[in-house]
């Protein structure tokens, strides 16, 4: 009954890449992420924007199934993320992992690969054609010999890219794959944007820095614990929806976005 | 030499020690690889501290010697001591070290004392189930050596077979439970196969000093490679090599102990390893920065012009 009553054919939310509803993660006694409703439309570049502590980390892991939930309904196209699995790419954060570990670039982006071939299975060469392809398409393709520690920060955030693009995915979730890269990089990650967008992907990033917010994304997510607003960047992206977003920290914001503002 | 080497394949004693040191080696080292990987290097050493009480358990309660009886009663201790440190570091605000030297202590100490009180009992079987403080390798029985093969034939029959799966475990174990592997059951495995290579150090080199047969080998094979799979292979050629060479020693010299032995031949690799490996190398590490220091001139102030002088004067 659940079912035949939350899937009528006109919901618009069955038909999301990503429709999230009353979501509510807590650590402990605090609340985390309080009572989230939010869809992400079809081939939007969508940025998550909020202050340090506001949950944008949070709100991905969870969404991807490697934070439990308190409450709440999280669908991928009407199902499950278990169920959709492979329409979903991933990017984590850079610093997540040991840069030190024992592999080249090229490994690294096969693993891409590894959720479709399952338990048992190696990686054969077809998976080491859509690799290189991958570092291809990230201006890595003459690093995939190079063991990973080797790599400079924007070229290690270039792998994980491609590692993502490896997984052939209809809906993307990048951890702040702009943190404290170098220009190359981020001119790599934007076009590398613009592609996937052609391409009719989805897109969903924690991003930093308001500055650019506008010109990379086409929607926006602002979002302090709870869900501030979510829409169209040309209508979501202003200094009232901010100011409500990052509290006392404003006075650094008006600088940067309203000049002609007074202070 | 060649006496001691002919003694290798044919003296039923030197034969037992130098294999039942060659597997643990072999499965140590592979195992251990994952562990030093995944920065839970002393994890090894808390759980075979944790299989000493479980050795004690298994004889009291059955009254045999048997070598898998008692083994099978390290494993669950062992076993039953990391998942208690994993739980802990769940579950509570106790960090992952300080779990660590809990569960160490506390189930040492429970081994000690169970170990104390089966020797005051008078019972004139209990013999010698000190032996797996240290090990003491001479006391091997080809059956127990079978054991021990059949034990690391599984050990690293999982490691092969789930090489993919482990890497990614080790490497991103958020992004493996993205793609859908149950990362939790896989940790719980990884670390199980390593109480297995624990049991089958515990007659050799001892449940204090095992730990060593695990972060050695493999801390060794780092030096030397970044490629995974050629770490593996190379930590099972050195714990293979750390085995034979400290059984060999050990009997030859007036009989050593074979477990000491085998951790020092273990050792002398680690420190060969850590100064001369080529690319990680101290000493070529240190020559290296020695002959860059030699090199280093201003960098150019302007992008073009007066540069090219300057730099032919700081190499002359």
């Amino acid at each position: 009954m659940e079912v035949s009553s939350s899937a009528p054919g006109g919901d618009p939310r069955a038909a999301a890449p990503v429709a999230i509803t009353d979501l509510t993660v807590a650590y402990r006694d605090k609340p985390v992420l309080w009572d989230i409703d939010l869809t992400i439309p079809e081939g939007r570049l969508a940025a998550i924007i909020g202050p340090n502590g506001a949950g944008k980390s949070t709100l991905i892991k969870s969404v991807l199934g490697l934070l439990p939930i308190a409450a709440g309904n999280i669908t991928f196209y009407g199902q499950s993320y278990a169920a959709q699995r492979r329409l979903v790419g991933y990017v984590p954060q850079r610093g997540s992992v040991d840069w030190d570990f024992p592999t080249d670039a090229l490994d690294v982006v096969m693993m891409g690969r590894y959720g479709r071939l399952g338990w048992l299975r190696r990686p054969g060469r077809q998976d080491r054609e859509i690799a290189l392809e991958c570092l291809r398409q990230v201006g890595m393709v003459d690093y995939a010999g190079r063991q990973i520690s080797q790599l400079s920060g924007g070229q290690q955030q270039r792998v994980f890219l491609a590692r993502a693009l490896a997984q052939d995915a209809q809906i993307y979730f990048m951890d702040e794959p702009f943190a404290g890269v170098d220009a190359t990089t981020e001119r790599a990650i934007v076009a590398l944007l613009a592609e996937l967008r052609k391409a009719g992907k989805t897109v969903v990033v924690v991003h930093h820095d308001l500055e650019t917010a506008p010109d990379y994304f086409d929607w926006c997510v602002l979002l302090n614990v709870r869900l501030i607003a979510a829409g169209p960047m040309s209508e979501v992206f202003n200094l009232d929806n901010l100011q409500r977003t990052y509290g006392g920290r404003m006075a650094f914001l008006s600088e940067h976005l309203a000049p002609g503002a007074t202070p | 030499m060649i006496g001691l080497l002919y003694d290798l394949f044919f003296d039923y004693t030197l034969r037992n020690i130098a294999l039942g040191s060659a597997i643990l080696g072999l499965v140590g080292g592979v195992l251990g690889s994952f562990a030093v990987l995944r920065r839970q290097s002393l994890l090894g050493d808390a759980l075979s501290h944790a299989a000493l009480p479980g050795i004690c358990l298994a004889y009291m309660l059955t009254g045999t010697r048997t070598s898998l009886v008692l083994l099978i009663g390290a494993g669950i201790t062992g076993w039953l001591g990391t998942l208690l440190i994993l739980m802990i570091v769940r579950e509570t605000r106790i960090a992952e070290d300080a779990a660590l030297g809990i569960v160490l202590s506390v189930f040492f100490g429970i081994g000690i004392m169970l170990l104390t009180f089966i020797q005051q009992s008078n019972d004139a079987n209990q013999a010698g189930l000190d032996k797996y403080l240290f090990g003491q390798a001479a006391t091997l029985v080809q059956d127990q050596v079978v054991t021990m093969a059949v034990l690391g034939s599984i050990a690293l029959g999982f490691v092969f077979a789930l090489f993919k799966e482990f890497k990614l475990l080790s490497f991103d174990p958020d992004f493996a439970g993205t793609l859908g592997f149950p990362t939790r059951r896989l940790n719980i495995l990884l670390t199980s196969l390593t109480v297995v290579a624990v049991m089958i150090g515990l007659q050799t080199v001892g449940v204090v000093l095992m730990a060593a047969m695990l972060i050695a080998p493999a801390a060794a094979a780092r030096q030397w490679t970044n490629r995974l799979s050629r770490m593996l292979v190379l930590a099972a050629l050195f714990g293979m090599l750390a085995g034979v060479s400290g059984a060999l020693i050990s009997v030859s010299q007036a009989r050593l102990p074979t477990g000491p032995m085998v951790i020092l031949s273990a050792s002398m690799i680690v420190i060969f390893s850590l100064l001369f490996a080529p690319a990680r190398g101290i000493v070529w590490d240190t020559l290296r920065r020695r002959r860059d220091r030699g090199r280093l001139q201003a960098p150019p102030i302007t992008p073009h012009g007066g540069q090219s002088a300057s730099a032919e004067r700081g190499s002359s």
